[in-house]
């Protein structure tokens, strides 16, 4: 109960602020009323679009979402793969170790432009991006809790009768998994601001490409319902992926807390 | 009790840099004996276990399972250890079931799902955790966590199950229930057993064979030299499952007392020549520095 609290306080604040500014001045586009943006919605979200036909946010969200699960679900497997196998075998992580640790120093941001200029504007740069930005640290941390996991299961595993690959993918991958899911839930918040960023900069459609559009047009009663919009379509992904740790990783949870 | 050698351990040394841990071990143990090794902490103990596993080879010297190298850890050898035995993944049933399901291939597991199921859970219900099956390991007490271990490692029927202080993290009492359960399983199977452990009343009662390693002892190469632990004392004992007031008996608190000065006592040492080494199964190879002046 007490959690409302603040939201309600800065709700009324902006009611507040918006009704006293309306007051003065009855076209305000900075600080729009709830009906204001209630219109703006049913324009952008129920009603297709004059020149081509889409409902702009229905599609915006689709492009957004498709771009944005795509990077995440490539660097999530990536991630996996390489961080597992860095872990179970020296090799690997004599290999790959130092490479990964300095990608992971490069500001993703930083390399948006050499990736418009050598893979596009299309997809594939926008992908590459949310791809490059978040698998350096889904490696590292698949890789870390790989070898946290204690040698005695290996062995444990070989008088079992367990192959090198039965203990790589029947007896550490799934243990791996739900950890997995919980990077992937701590790198999503980076991953939709590197889709922003990129939709921002080069984009035809997309949440992003929208908000940035609207801006020269000062169009407050699209920005704030598409930012309300996208912090739901986060809380619902994140919200999706702890429902299946609960549902299929309960052990997990228990050994964590 | 069949009599066949199944372990064979000669002149084993092994050394961390420039610490000798294991000095000349020689050792055999017959099938169907329930060998407990005992001995004061940084004597090695575990060092051997983790030999005799596999885990890591020894730095020179042989042993043999059943007349063959041991190499990696592999199905013959069973193993239990303090903690980390059971994969906290899967159900109870599953972590019995994961040595029948590791033999077999993808559809062949698919196909008698039910037959290695039923057969997981003949070994569950052996240590009496049937009732337990879907449960995961984390929903278990710590006892009940080492007997889910015990029957994981014996679905394999391996050759001997090396058991790592297993009962070491447990509380008193049930340690002690423990101990009785180990020992009426153990006369069922009559499997045998290497038991490990730092308790030396835990291995007087469990064991047909108590193993004393240590450190603590003296021979001929002089003051300086680099020494490690030897097997110092080795006693046969008779094995009727015995209630746990046996621990209370005056022989047996003899024979703790006897084995406490030999092995633990770094002011009593024993000259390399004049170990007890009564149990039949019991023999020495001395180098000639280590009884130079010891004919015996």
């Amino acid at each position: 109960m007490l959690a409302a609290l603040p939201f309600v306080l800065v709700l009324g604040l902006y009611l507040a602020a918006s009704d006293a500014r309306h007051r003065e001045n009855p076209s305000d586009k900075i600080l729009p009323s709830f009906s204001q943006m209630g219109k703006a919605v049913q324009r952008m979200a129920f009603t297709p679009d004059k020149r081509s036909g889409k409902y702009l946010m229905v599609n915006d969200t689709a492009v957004s979402l498709k771009r944005l699960l795509t990077g995440i679900v490539l660097a999530a497997a990536v991630g996996l793969l390489l961080g597992l196998n860095m872990g179970l075998f020296p090799g690997m992580s004599g290999t790959f170790n130092p490479f990964i640790t300095t990608i992971a120093m490069v500001p993703p941001l930083s390399i948006l432009p050499i990736l418009f200029i050598a893979l596009g504007v299309d997809e594939l740069a926008k992908v590459s991006l949310i791809f490059l930005g978040t698998f350096p640290v889904v490696t590292r941390d698949v890789y870390l809790a790989t070898r946290k996991i204690p040698r005695e299961q290996i062995t444990k595993a070989l008088t079992l009768g367990a192959s090198q690959l039965d203990i790589a993918y029947r007896i550490l991958l799934p243990q791996i998994l739900p950890r997995l899911i919980d990077t992937v839930r701590l790198t999503l918040g980076a991953a939709w601001l590197f889709l922003i960023a990129a939709e921002a900069i080069a984009s035809t459609d997309g949440l992003g490409y929208r908000i940035f559009l609207v801006r020269r047009y000062l169009a407050m009663d699209v920005i704030l319902p598409y930012v309300v919009w996208i912090t739901l379509l986060g809380f619902t992904m994140d919200w999706l992926l702890r429902a299946l740790l609960r549902r299929r990783f309960s052990w997990y949870l228990v050994e964590k807390d | 009790m069949s009599s066949e050698t199944l372990l064979h351990i000669l002149d084993v040394y092994k050394s961390y840099g420039e610490k000798l841990i294991l000095d000349n071990i020689d050792l055999t143990v017959r099938s169907g004996e329930l060998c407990t090794l005992v001995g004061p902490s940084g004597a090695g103990k575990s060092t051997l276990l983790r030999l005799i596993l596999g885990q890591e080879p020894p730095s020179s010297g042989e042993l043999q399972l059943d007349g063959r190298p041991i190499g990696f850890p592999d199905p013959s050898r069973g193993i239990v250890f303090q903690r980390y035995s059971l994969f906290p993944h899967l159900t109870v049933l599953e972590n019995v079931a994961l040595g029948a399901n590791l033999a077999a291939g993808m559809l062949e597991r698919w196909r008698r799902r039910k037959e290695i199921q039923d057969h997981a859970m003949t070994y569950l219900e052996r240590v009496r955790l049937g009732a337990h099956a879907d449960k995961y390991p984390h929903e278990l007490s710590g006892g009940m966590q080492q007997r889910v271990a015990i029957a994981q490692s014996l679905i394999k029927r391996p050759r001997i199950l090396l058991m790592d202080e297993p009962f070491g993290a447990l509380d008193p009492d049930t340690r002690e229930q423990m101990q009785v359960f180990l020992l009426e399983l153990w006369d069922e199977t009559r499997m045998t057993v290497f038991f490990v452990t730092h308790d030396l009343e835990e291995a007087a009662y469990l064991g047909t064979r108590i193993l004393v390693l240590s450190q603590y002892y003296t021979d001929d190469r002089g003051d300086g030299a680099r020494r490690g632990a030897k097997v110092v004392a080795d006693y046969q004992l008779p094995r009727a499952v015995a209630s746990t007031a046996t621990k209370h008996s005056a022989g047996f608190l003899e024979l703790i007392e006897t084995i406490r000065l030999e092995g633990f006592s770094p002011a009593h040492l024993q000259d390399v020549g004049e170990f007890n080494l009564r149990h039949p199964d019991s023999f020495q190879t001395l180098t000639e520095a280590e009884r130079h002046s010891n004919p015996g």
